[in-house]
């Protein structure tokens, strides 16, 4: 064999070869044609179906959902008892309106237990995958890298959503069958309407689901280094209770507006007569800012890492 | 050598020589902890070819598999698919190449359709209309219809590694790259999956399928490449490959004719002659095939059975390596 020879034969011989080959020549016409149409989102729907149709996930976040269900349960179960009004100052506004119950929920689950879901999606998206050995089919069917990672990411974030979604409602539900609605009193001491009050728990809500982006985003960037998604889930979870403890010593205050969790709680801003948006959007510029960082890690690890799982 | 495609049946494949369907030139790769296990390999897979990728586990088959179809980034060296460079070419030519690498992987809780569903909606270049038809026809092929609405978890290992071969298939391919495509299966599978190389392979597809046991292969390939510890040993059409006059011819006769046997063989100048049991077996050399029985019954030998043994691909590996196909380091 001649390399010179086939290299000079070859861009010759093989157009006559492809053309010969009909369906496969209407197959790739049909590729350049169908690839801008809509593959993206159909990309998206089989992700989405992926992700919330998996029993375990669903499972978790029915799980978060019966945190409000919970709380309401013993508050209305203890309003009349001598253990009325004790604990966090909070728990005792629930009884006095429903609506307060999205506060309290999740304030509850900020700490620990959104930040154990956001890392189990994000060790799910990539490692998950790796794991299974499923992302060297998904690799050579082919799918681009970075339109995989952007549709795993656009996936995992809606699951967070999802279930921020599930436990305000549950709380509003919950709220609402035990104690009803009526006019919110905020921590100035002012008071809006119900409705007002319903819109700014929405907003909470909001809030919160936002501030966990850059932590997602972090969780991420782990998944695209392992294939062992446990890992993936320790270590983000250790992240963000780094962060709160970071957040907690004053040595270190000159780092503290840069954390991932300096800004969780700011979603009280809600519960004032005037909302300050100025505070809010530092805490999204942050979230932005880790999300810019660690979005583009990941996404530079994994269009360029051997897939050796 | 002239890469000439040959049927398993000995027709020649005529004007399917072209440019070669895999290419590669010194690819290599060199893991970050410095092992190397692929050393500057140069594939050259003609068009319409059921080529033969053998070695022992641990030869570098499957590295040369994933950078091939761009899982892996090669160290050094350059690999070409259809024509088109890899990995850069991947979003144009993957499509045309199904690939089965390192046995079947799967969404454990989905069905095995849900499974070809998710494989095929990440394809940006399938049309969706036609989608459902052609996973239907994929499950067909490989015998999986019936069960294709069962959890992949609860599939056997050779349903597993049949629903791998229906994802290759979701589409028509030029190309079908199978790693290890009969691993796990009973031998009633192993039959199925040569016949399915084959057909496919008399569709007009080419086919790269790597195996460490020889002689699954042996069965069907027309080409051969052989790998040890990184490196390529030898490739080229299968008859071209080993000592062409290795052929054995084997004469069963009556006890008492052994020796006779044995004395003809020389006078025709077969070189090597071992007399086992009731057997004689001698090389065939360059002396014809149609001389021997004529010459045996000349003699009066009474000639029970007369055959001819080829080398098999155990043999020629033995023979390139000198030493047997195990497991190397």
């Amino acid at each position: 064999m001649s390399r010179g020879e086939a290299l000079e034969t070859g861009p010759a011989t093989v157009a006559p070869a492809a053309a010969a080959t009909t369906p496969a020549a209407a197959a790739r016409e049909d590729a350049e044609v169908r690839a801008t149409r809509g593959a993206f989102g159909r990309l998206l729907r089989s992700e989405l179906r992926l992700v919330l149709g998996r029993r375990r996930t669903q499972l978790l976040v029915l799980l978060l959902a019966l945190v409000p269900v919970l709380v309401g349960t013993i508050v209305r179960a203890t309003v009349d008892s001598a253990f009325s009004g004790q604990g966090p100052g909070f728990i005792e506004r629930v009884s006095g309106n429903g609506l307060f119950l999205v506060v309290t929920a999740l304030f509850l689950c900020l700490p620990l237990l959104l930040p154990l879901g956001v890392s189990i999606a994000a060790a799910d998206a990539v490692a998950g995958e790796a794991s299974a050995g499923t992302l060297r089919y998904l690799l050579v069917v082919p799918v681009g890298r970075g339109r995989l990672l952007a549709a795993k990411a656009i996936a995992a974030l809606t699951l967070v959503v999802v279930a921020i979604a599930l436990v305000t409602a549950a709380a509003l539900v919950t709220g609402w069958v035990y104690f009803g609605y009526g006019d919110l009193d905020l921590l100035s001491g002012q008071s809006v309407s119900a409705a007002a009050g319903f819109a700014r728990m929405l907003g909470v809500a909001g809030y919160v689901a936002l501030s966990l982006t850059g932590l997602l985003a972090v969780g991420l960037f782990f998944s695209t280094l392992t294939e062992v998604p446990i890992g993936v889930i320790a270590a983000t979870v250790v992240v963000s209770i780094l962060s709160n403890v970071l957040d907690s010593l004053p040595q270190v205050e000159a780092i503290h507006p840069f954390l991932l969790s300096h800004h969780w709680f700011d979603f009280a801003e809600f519960l004032r007569a005037e909302v300050s948006w100025s505070l809010l959007g530092q805490g999204l510029l942050v979230q932005l800012a880790w999300v810019a960082v660690f979005g583009s890690l990941a996404w530079a690890r994994f269009t360029t890492a051997d897939i050796t799982s | 050598m002239t890469p000439t495609a040959t049927r398993p049946d000995g027709a020649l494949d005529g004007g399917a020589v072209g440019a070669p369907v895999v290419r590669s030139e010194g690819l290599t790769k060199r893991f970050r902890n410095g092992q190397v296990a692929v050393d500057g390999i140069d594939l050259e897979v003609p068009r319409g070819a059921v080529y033969g990728f053998l070695g022992p586990n641990g030869s570098g088959k499957t590295t040369t598999i994933r950078m091939l179809l761009g899982l892996v980034q090669a160290t050094a060296g350059r690999a070409w698919l259809l024509g088109e460079p890899m990995p850069d070419g991947g979003a144009r030519v993957l499509p045309r190449v199904g690939a089965l690498v390192e046995g079947p992987a799967f969404q454990p809780y989905l069905s095995g359709r849900a499974n070809l569903e998710r494989l095929d909606a990440v394809d940006a270049s399938a049309p969706r209309r036609t989608s459902a038809r052609r996973i239907g026809d994929a499950l067909e092929r490989v015998g999986l219809a019936a069960a294709a609405r069962k959890p992949y978890r609860q599939y056997s290992l050779g349903m597993k590694q049949r629903l791998g071969l229906a994802a290759a298939l979701l589409r028509p391919r030029e190309l079908l790259v199978l790693d290890e495509p009969t691993n796990g299966l009973d031998p009633q599978g192993t039959r199925e999956v040569r016949h399915l190389v084959r057909e496919l392979a008399g569709e007009g597809a080419t086919i790269l399928v790597s195996s460490h046991l020889l002689s699954e292969i042996d069965q069907v390939c027309t080409h051969v490449g052989v790998m040890r510890q990184g490196r390529l040993l030898v490739q080229g059409p299968r008859d071209a490959l080993g000592t062409a006059d290795a052929a054995q011819v084997v004469v069963t006769t009556e006890p008492g004719s052994l020796a006779q046997a044995r004395e003809t063989f020389a006078r025709l100048g077969l070189e090597e002659t071992a007399v086992d049991g009731e057997v004689v077996a001698a090389r065939l050399g360059a002396v014809a095939l149609a001389d021997v029985a004529p010459a045996l019954v000349a003699a009066g030998v009474p000639v029970l059975g007369l055959e001819i043994r080829r080398p098999t691909l155990e043999d020629l590996f033995v023979e390139l390596t000198g030493q047997g196909f195990d497991v190397s380091g």
